[in-house]
């Protein structure tokens, strides 16, 4: 404990002292009966315009993100920026297809999208798979939330082992859950405003202070190995960095609405409107986070990892330690304070809305349609509450107990299950055309298929596909969804003859999809 | 057509402004050199960023068309 940054430690305990009670006074904030769980899970769908920038700024653009693809960028280089293209296409999908998921959901009160595809296919074992695999996705995406915390807290000073060192993230997680329980949605949307603020200030500073330190960005950037700074150009026969860029970069964007914590913000939205102005606007922070991507080049030119008093760090988080190493390097004690009070805080606001999806998902989809059927709407959402806790506590056990690269790996695995709910769900927002059975089977066969192939590689992102000779490596997700769809489609006619001539079951109707 | 189009808004022509970014972002051989630079920085790092702004304004372009056409 001799090396504790008191200055720092500080300012980001009082900030870390604010927002837990506005965690708590924003279950007043347009008040609702929080005993309903659309009240409780979605803030009772009133957020407009800004609040939802806020919230789903701090939603998808996590404390992770923040630490991990500067990360990437100092250890691997140019490819970490495929965070911007990934940014850049997402907000077509936003615009184009949840606009419409938003309409339909409000006007027969879903809350999940377990709920839309069981109204739209009105098949409760595809909607079964859909929220399974969006728990699933889920948890351990909260457990790199409480990584991003710890990262921070153990560059403020407070490291070794034992129950000290552990005890600032069990203080953080207790009063998550607290505020998460008492107030729903709200909390993390009041939160996230101030989140924001504080992360804002940081990345610009960064982006402003350090390459004045440092002698321009011109310089900065000759101390970056030229292997690193670029995409290496494919050789023959392969489309090699390229199509895993860019399969990256398209892959995640088809996954990331997909998410229940997506889900989640975009439905507490107060109108259809409200989405699409937010795909115009959202991407403030896609540049925020391209000009964050660059920290990690910064850090290879402040040479940071070579630095004794940041070796034990970089020992125990690894290459997840160069951005608090380098903030902690170029800036004064006060305003790291600020900085890491940002990121934690930032891991906090989606942590909650993961936690809060989860339970709505459990909630809805699996205990009302499985095993209590006719809850009141008290005991609906008082379930919700017990179940954003048992979420809370698994990921907290996982990120106390199992190695940090396990963690990182369910991540990674999360993102190729959740890519397979991709038909059912943003296509279903355009087309009852599928059969719900083919959708089912093609689900199986993306999850397997994809499971097996990252397993085959050993857990990392991309996979080197060949087809006849020829190279496509690239994004795992991607090639499975490309199979699931392949799946699906050829088995909707199949199951369609077997059904005989059957309607189709869809509580929906083609207008409920227009705002 | 500007009222006829109101009653079916599932599809709009304007979407296919979208294609360019895609068919911009996701070919890396347009962006991926180090030449030109700005301000020391990389056209690989300058020009997606700057793409960043580009796409906003076209998804900016996309809203204020199909949202006001006929109200």
């Amino acid at each position: 404990m001799k090396d504790v940054n008191w200055i720092a430690l500080s300012i980001f305990v009082v900030l870390f002292g604010f927002i837990s009670w506005l965690g708590f006074a924003a279950a007043r904030w347009r008040r609702g009966d929080l005993d309903l769980l659309h009240e409780w899970g979605l803030g009772g769908r009133r957020f407009g315009t800004v609040v939802t920038w806020f919230l789903l700024g701090g939603d998808l653009y996590t404390a992770y993100t923040f630490v991990a693809i500067p990360a990437l960028a100092f250890g691997a280089g140019a490819v970490a920026f495929f965070a911007v293209p990934y940014t850049i296409v997402v907000y077509p999908v936003l615009f184009l297809v949840f606009a419409r998921l938003w309409n339909v959901c409000r006007k027969h009160g879903y809350i999940t999208a377990g709920d839309f595809v069981r109204g739209r296919f009105g098949n409760r074992w595809l909607a079964l798979a859909i929220t399974i695999t969006g728990i699933v996705a889920t948890m351990p995406y909260i457990a790199l939330q409480l990584l991003g915390i710890q990262v921070v807290v153990g560059a403020l000073g407070i490291s070794g082992g034992g129950l000290l060192a552990d005890l600032p993230l069990l203080i953080a997680f207790v009063v998550l859950a607290a505020f998460t329980y008492s107030s729903g949605l709200r909390a993390p949307a009041s939160i996230a405003i101030v989140k924001d603020v504080l992360i804002y200030i940081t990345a610009f500073a960064a982006v402003i202070v350090i390459p004045i330190q440092l002698g321009g960005f011109g310089k900065l950037f000759s101390a970056v190995p030229a292997t690193k700074l670029l995409l290496a150009v494919p050789g023959p026969n392969t489309t090699g960095a390229y199509s895993t860029y860019a399969t990256l970069a398209l892959g995640s964007a088809l996954a990331l609405f997909l998410y229940p914590h997506s889900f989640t913000a975009i439905l507490s939205a107060n109108s259809g409107h409200a989405i699409r102005r937010n795909a115009a606007i959202l991407p403030a922070y896609s540049l925020m986070l391209g000009l964050l991507a660059l920290l990690g080049f910064f850090a290879v030119a402040a040479g940071v990892a070579h630095l004794p008093e940041y070796a034990a760090g970089f020992k125990q988080f690894g290459n997840n330690f160069a951005v608090p190493a380098l903030l902690l390097h170029s800036f004064p004690s006060w305003f790291v304070g600020i900085a890491f009070a940002g990121i934690a805080i930032g891991a906090l606001v989606p942590a909650a809305i993961m936690s809060i999806a989860a339970a709505n998902l459990y909630t809805r989809n699996i205990h009302r349609e499985f095993i209590n059927k006719n809850p009141t709407d008290k005991q609906e959402a008082q379930m919700a509450k017990w179940m954003s806790l048992i979420v809370k506590v698994g990921a907290l056990v996982f990120i106390l107990f199992v190695p940090t690269e396990y963690a990182i790996q369910l991540q990674l695995l999360g993102g190729i299950w959740i890519i397979q709910t991709l038909p059912a769900v943003m296509l279903g927002a355009y087309t009852r055309w599928f059969n719900s059975w083919a959708l089912l089977v093609g689900w199986a066969a993306g999850t397997m298929v994809g499971t097996a192939m990252a397993v085959a590689v050993h857990l990392v992102a991309a996979y080197p596909l060949k087809i006849g000779g020829y190279g496509f490596p690239g994004y795992t997700a991607f090639f499975t969804l490309i199979l699931n769809l392949g799946v699906s489609v050829i088995l909707t006619p199949v199951f369609n003859a077997m059904g005989g001539r059957r309607a189709p079951s869809d509580a929906t109707a083609a207008a409920d999809y227009l705002g | 057509m500007k009222d006829v189009s109101r009653k079916h808004r599932g599809w709009s022509w304007w979407y296919l402004l979208f294609i360019i970014q895609f068919a911009v972002i996701l070919w890396p051989p347009f962006y991926n050199k180090v030449e030109p630079t700005l301000i020391g920085i990389p056209f690989f790092y300058w020009f997606q960023l700057l793409w960043v702004l580009v796409s906003a304004a076209i998804t900016a372009v996309v809203y204020f068309a199909t949202e006001s056409t006929g109200r």
